[in-house]
C-alpha cells in the first residue's frame, strides 16, 4: 500500500467521522444525565442550516459554526421542557423533534433564501480553514471529546451530572438539584448535535440541502451505545464507522471490481454488527434512563 | 322545507349550472407532486415547475403543485390532486412509478404523466411516460471534459447502477472516448443519492489517482463532488441543471435535463387535444430537452465550442449512435477508430 493510499484512508477516516463524533457525544452528555435523545438527526439539520446560513450572511465560518450549535440548542430546549419538566415520553418527543427539525430548517431557508430549499454555497475563503489537510472542525471534535471525558472523570459537575441520570433518587437526597443536570445534559447535547450539523454544512461540503442529514444522526447514536456510553469509547465507535466507510470508498475504486458496490455499501453496518455482537457482552446504559 | 332551505337550494342548483356552463370552456387545470426535493430543489422539481409555469404564461393554463417530505407522501398528493379535479397529473420522478401506477388504475379516466420513467408495455392508457435520451447531453459533457483534460484520466460518479444513470454514464464515456480514443475514466458508484461527504471521499480518491475532470450522476452525492473539486482547483461536469454556481470557476459544463421544455411538449399537445396515453415518449437534443448549460460558453475556449456545435447537429440528424447501457457501450467502442 502507497503513502498516498495510507493518507487517503486517514483522512477520509476523519473526514467522514468528525461530524458523528459531535453528534455521538452530544448523545452521550445527555443520555448520562437520564434523557433519552432520539432527536439527535433533527438537531443536526437544524444546526446545519443555521450554520450555513450565519456563514453566509455574515462571511464568518466561524459565527456560523457556534450558531449551528444555539440553534440545534434551541430544539433541544423543547426537548428537555417535555420530556424533564413535563415528564413525556422521550422517545416520542425525540422523534417529534426530528420531524421539527428538518421542516424548520426548510421553513427558515425558504424565508432567507428567497424560496429555495437549498443555500447558496460558500466560497473557500469563507469556510472553516483547514490545518494540515484537514478542516479545523476535526480538531476540535477530538478537544471536544478530551474536554467531555475530563468533566465525567476529574469534576464534580460530571459526577452529578452522572449521578442523575443512575440514581436520581439518591441524588436528591443527596442535595443535587437533579432537573438542572439534566437539562445542562440535554442542552448541551443539542449544542454538540448543531456542530455535527454545521461541520457537514460548511466544512465536508459548503451548503446545505434538506437531504444532507440523512441518517447521521442515528448512526451517531449507535456509535454512543457502542462506545458503552463512555466519551473515549464513543470517538473510537466513530472513528471505526468513518474507517470502514473509507474502506468501503477505497475498495470501491480498485480497477477490477471483486464485489459488488451495493454489497460493498453495507459493509459499515455489517461490520458494526459484528463487533455489536461479539465484544459488547451486556450494555452499560444509565440506570435511569428514560425515567 | 322552510323558505330558507328553497332558497338556498335554488341557489346551489343555480350554481352548479353556472359553474358545469363555465368549465366546458374553462382552461386546462394541472397539477404536479415533487418528489422528496421539493419544489425549489435547484433540480428537476423546480425545473418541472418552471416548465408548468411557463405553460401558465403562455398558454393560460391552471397550474399548482405539491409536495412530498418523504416517498410515503405520494399517493396521498396524487389523491390530493385528483380531488381537485386535475385534467393531468404530473408525477416528477422516477420514484413517483408506483404511487403513479396504483392511481392510474384506480382512477382510469384521470390523465397522469411521469418524468424519467417508462412502464414499457405495461403503460396503462391513462399514463404517458416521459423519458429523456439523457446520453445526448452526457456525450457533448464528455467530449468537452476529455478536450479539456490534462491529465488525459477523467472520473465518473454514480449514484446507483441503475439505467437512468447508466445513460447519463455511457454517454459521458462515449463522448470522451470519441474525443479522445486513449482517455482513461475511472468509474464508481457512491450507491447513495445523499451522502455528499461520501461524494467527496470518491473525487479525492480519483484526483489522486490523477483523474482532473470529475463527472457526478449522483444528486447531492454530487455536492461533495463538486466541493472537493473546489478545493483542489480542478474541473467538474455538473448534472440535471446549469450547476456552474456551485463552483464558477471549476464547472465547466453541465449535463442538462430541460424537464421544463419536455412537460411544456406535453401540455401544449394536450391543450390542442393530443394525448399520447399508453406510451412513453422519449425526448432528446432535437426537442431541445437535453443539453449542456449556458455557462459552458463562459469555461471552454471558442474553438471547442465550434467543435461541440457542430457534434450536436450531427447528433440531432442520427450520425451518431450514443449508448445509453454498458452492451451499446461496449459495441460502440469498436466502431471508434
Amino acid at each position: 500500500m502507497s503513502t498516498i493510499q495510507i493518507i487517503f484512508l486517514f483522512s477520509t477516516t476523519l473526514m467522514y467521522s468528525t461530524p458523528l463524533i459531535f453528534t455521538a457525544l452530544g448523545g452521550v452528555m445527555s443520555e448520562k444525565s437520564g434523557v433519552i435523545n432520539i432527536g439527535l438527526e433533527g438537531m443536526m439539520t437544524f444546526g446545519a442550516f443555521a450554520a450555513s446560513w450565519a456563514a453566509i450572511t455574515y462571511s464568518n465560518p466561524w459565527l456560523g459554526f457556534i450558531v449551528g450549535g444555539v440553534a440545534g440548542m434551541l430544539l433541544a430546549l423543547l426537548h428537555a421542557i417535555a420530556s424533564i419538566k413535563f415528564k413525556a415520553n422521550q422517545v416520542v418527543s425525540g422523534m417529534a423533534i426530528n420531524f421539527l427539525g428538518l421542516g424548520l430548517a426548510i421553513f427558515f431557508c425558504r424565508i432567507f433564501f428567497e424560496g429555495a430549499s437549498m443555500t447558496p454555497p460558500l466560497d473557500l475563503e469563507t469556510k472553516i480553514p483547514q490545518i494540515f489537510g484537514q478542516y479545523a472542525t476535526v480538531y476540535v471534535a477530538f478537544f471536544l471529546t478530551a474536554l467531555i471525558w475530563f468533566i465525567f472523570n476529574k469534576s464534580s459537575l460530571g459526577l452529578r451530572l452522572i449521578s442523575s441520570g443512575e440514581h436520581p433518587k439518591g441524588a436528591v437526597a443527596a442535595g443535587i438539584k437533579v432537573n438542572r443536570y439534566k437539562y445542562f445534559g440535554v442542552l448541551s447535547s443539542g449544542f454538540l448535535a448543531g456542530l455535527g450539523g454545521a461541520s457537514l454544512s460548511i466544512a465536508i461540503v459548503s451548503n446545505f440541502r434538506p437531504t444532507l442529514i440523512s441518517g447521521q444522526g442515528f448512526i451517531a447514536l449507535a456509535a454512543m451505545i457502542f462506545g458503552k456510553w463512555n466519551p473515549i469509547g464513543t470517538l473510537f465507535a466513530c472513528l471505526f464507522f468513518g474507517f470502514s466507510q473509507a474502506l468501503v470508498v477505497f475498495i470501491g475504486g480498485f480497477e477490477t471490481q471483486i464485489i459488488s458496490s451495493q454489497l460493498l455499501a453495507t459493509l459499515p453496518y455489517i461490520l458494526t454488527l459484528i463487533i455489536l455482537v461479539s465484544f459488547m457482552k451486556k450494555t452499560t446504559a444509565p440506570s435511569a434512563l428514560g425515567q | 322545507m322552510s323558505l330558507k332551505n328553497v332558497s338556498l337550494l335554488l341557489v346551489s342548483f343555480f350554481m352548479c349550472t353556472v359553474f358545469s356552463q363555465t368549465s366546458f370552456a374553462a382552461p386546462l387545470k394541472i397539477g404536479m407532486v415533487t418528489d422528496v426535493g421539493g419544489v425549489n430543489d435547484q433540480s428537476f422539481n423546480q425545473s418541472a415547475w418552471e416548465g408548468l409555469q411557463r405553460t401558465k404564461k403562455e398558454l393560460g393554463i391552471k397550474v399548482s403543485y405539491q409536495e412530498s417530505k418523504q416517498d410515503a407522501d405520494y399517493p396521498a398528493n396524487l389523491e390530493t390532486l385528483y380531488d381537485a379535479k386535475n385534467d393531468l397529473i404530473w408525477g416528477i420522478g422516477f420514484k413517483m412509478a408506483d404511487a403513479i401506477m396504483i392511481a392510474a388504475k384506480q382512477n382510469p379516466k384521470q390523465k397522469y404523466a411521469i418524468i424519467d420513467y417508462s412502464y414499457g408495455d405495461k403503460t396503462p392508457p391513462n399514463v404517458v411516460g416521459v423519458m429523456f435520451k439523457a446520453e445526448e447531453g452526457a456525450f457533448l459533457a464528455g467530449y468537452i471534459a476529455s478536450k479539456m483534460s490534462k491529465s488525459g484520466t477523467l472520473g465518473f460518479i454514480g449514484g446507483m447502477s441503475v439505467p437512468i444513470i447508466h445513460s447519463f454514464q455511457y454517454g459521458f464515456m462515449a463522448g470522451a472516448k470519441y474525443a479522445n480514443k486513449k482517455i482513461t475514466i475511472l468509474e464508481q458508484h457512491a450507491e447513495s443519492f445523499t451522502d455528499a461527504a461520501k461524494g467527496k471521499a470518491i473525487a479525492n480518491q480519483m484526483m489522486g489517482k490523477g483523474a482532473d475532470v470529475l463527472f457526478h450522476a449522483a444528486g447531492a452525492v454530487g455536492d461533495g463532488v463538486i466541493e472537493a473539486v473546489k478545493e483542489k482547483d480542478k474541473m467538474a461536469v455538473g448534472v440535471d441543471r446549469d450547476q456552474n454556481y456551485m463552483a464558477p470557476k471549476n464547472v465547466i459544463t453541465s449535463s442538462m435535463k430541460r424537464i421544463d421544455n419536455a412537460i411544456f411538449n406535453v401540455v401544449s399537445e394536450l391543450n390542442k387535444g393530443v394525448f399520447k396515453g399508453g406510451k412513453t415518449i422519449e425526448y432528446g437534443l432535437k426537442d431541445g430537452a437535453v443539453d449542456i448549460a449556458p455557462t459552458t460558453t463562459k469555461m471552454i475556449p471558442s474553438v471547442l465550442l465550434e467543435d461541440v456545435a457542430k457534434l450536436k447537429k450531427e447528433i440531432v440528424a442520427g450520425k451518431i449512435k450514443i449508448p445509453n447501457n454498458q452492451k451499446a457501450y461496449n459495441s460502440y467502442l469498436k466502431t471508434l477508430k
